[in-house]
């Protein structure tokens, strides 16, 4: 029998060793060496059965297929455009994925997205040399006008859209703000600025109380107390 | 035979006082600060972000990048003259190398890893100090690490052998002195850096690095405590 000498929620720094024996395997952000599972990352221990995972606490974002971001244009080329990611690489916009619309050959494609364009955008492919392709065809994705950007850490993304969408839902029947979130990290919210401000404000509570428990409890409680400052 | 006790009253292997904590710059991706004795270090760890100039991008692998200051006014004695020097730029590559082996950077091609060492106090053993905020440093960041890297001087004053050697022992003058950075994964018995200078017999190196291991893993859990404690708190 294995010895699994963390608890679920711990926090295991790197080289830490988290089990014993053969019969627990070692998940994301841990390796086995011998007979030991071992940390590979500072993250919070999950455990899953008998598969022990460690789920990261920073770290930049990283693209990832599928994933919808928020961009900036930051060049604008013969046959697209060069974005901005947020991460270590940039992306590319091509023409053919950018619109539907007709382009003649030659136009001039700062008509349709101009350098520091901000828009949301879906990553349909990765390269092993992290070259990034998106598109913009399909839902929710289109250039961002009016509106704030802000930025949250990349790994709070999911607490912030919560499950099934719940969290972000609620704050948008809250606020009455079109809110975007970027996998990237970026957020996109548009509303009035009353809305705007509350909408901030409870974003960056989750951000801050994350990792505790009873987090939408917390987060409607917000909403409720602050909800008479917006105007309808 | 001269030096029977320790100049500040340790014993032989017990190194200064330590102190660490992670997450002490809001701005950095990673950062963390460790203290040894009067030798203090900060280190940021900024990226993986993109590197430039574009000739310096590894397409296999990210790149790791560091850079060891020493703060104009850190030493005792004279004025640190500011900016990059033949010692720091030495300094700054054997940080890199021992700090490389436990860093997975394959997920990052073509970006780089920049890690800023500060030392707004030095008294002997910076380039270990150095060595501990930076490892720290990238863990907080949220790196693939296989395991955090500890360093600590060892050495040789007179006849004793001593771990942590202070600034009054680095410059003993009443006989021999060997001073030994030595960095290793306290995890893996591996060493990542070992340096040395002045002069130590086969046996003494052997005895030495033996008791320099022991207070590493001493290190380890400092470092360990520091980087827990960041999410403790909030």
């Amino acid at each position: 029998m294995s010895e699994i000498s963390v608890k679920d929620k711990d926090i295991a720094v790197p080289g830490e060793v988290l089990a014993v024996g053969m019969d627990s395997f070692p998940g994301i952000g841990t390796y086995r060496e011998g007979e030991n599972i071992i940390a590979a990352l500072l993250g919070l221990v999950q455990l899953d059965g008998r598969t022990i995972k460690l789920i990261p606490l920073s770290g930049r974002y990283i693209p990832k297929k599928y994933d919808t971001i928020i961009c900036t244009v930051i060049d604008v080329s013969f046959s697209g455009w060069r974005l901005e990611t947020n991460s270590p690489y940039s992306a590319m916009l091509s023409m053919k994925e950018a619109t539907s619309q007709f382009i003649a050959r030659g136009a001039d494609l700062t008509k349709f997205y101009n350098i520091g364009d901000h828009i949301s955008c879906k990553i349909v492919n990765v390269t092993s040399q992290k070259l990034v392709d998106v598109t913009m065809k399909g839902m929710g994705l289109f250039k961002l006008k009016g509106g704030r950007i802000i930025n949250v850490a990349s790994n709070k993304v999911p607490r912030i859209v919560g499950k099934q969408g719940s969290m972000v839902s609620m704050i948008k029947d809250a606020t009455k703000c079109s809110i975007t979130v970027g996998q990237n990290g970026l957020v996109w919210i548009n509303g009035t600025p009353e809305g705007e401000l509350l909408a901030v404000n409870a974003i960056r509570k989750i951000e801050e109380e994350s990792h505790l428990s009873g987090l939408t409890d917390r987060i409607k409680e917000f909403l409720e107390k602050n909800k008479s400052t917006i105007k309808n | 035979m001269t030096y029977k006790e320790r100049l500040d009253k340790r014993k032989f292997d017990e190194p200064r006082k330590i102190e660490a904590k992670a997450g002490v710059i809001p701005n950095a991706d990673g950062s963390a600060y460790f203290k040894i004795g009067n030798t203090a270090a900060y280190a940021a760890v900024y990226g993986p972000r993109n590197l430039h100039p574009k000739f310096l991008q590894d397409p296999s692998k990210g790149v790791l990048r560091c850079n060891y200051n020493m703060m104009p006014f850190s030493s005792s004695g004279e004025r640190v003259r500011p900016g990059g020097s033949r010692r720091s730029k030495e300094i700054s590559m054997v940080t890199q190398k021992s700090l490389l082996p436990v860093l997975d950077l394959a997920e990052y091609p073509n970006s780089v890893v920049d890690v800023f060492i500060e030392l707004p106090q030095t008294e002997a053993g910076s380039r270990c100090a150095g060595i501990c905020a930076a490892s720290m440093a990238l863990a907080d960041a949220g790196l693939a690490m296989k395991d955090l890297v500890a360093a600590v001087s060892v050495g040789k004053v007179d006849d004793k052998l001593v771990v942590d050697l202070d600034y009054k022992e680095e410059s003993y003058e009443d006989g021999p002195v060997a001073d030994i950075p030595l960095a290793m994964m306290p995890n893996h018995d591996e060493i990542t850096l070992l340096q040395m200078d002045g002069l130590i017999s086969k046996d003494d190196l052997k005895n030495v690095l033996e008791m320099g291991k022991k207070v590493l893993k001493d290190i380890y859990e400092v470092q360990k405590k520091a980087l827990k404690d960041k999410y403790r708190q909030k």
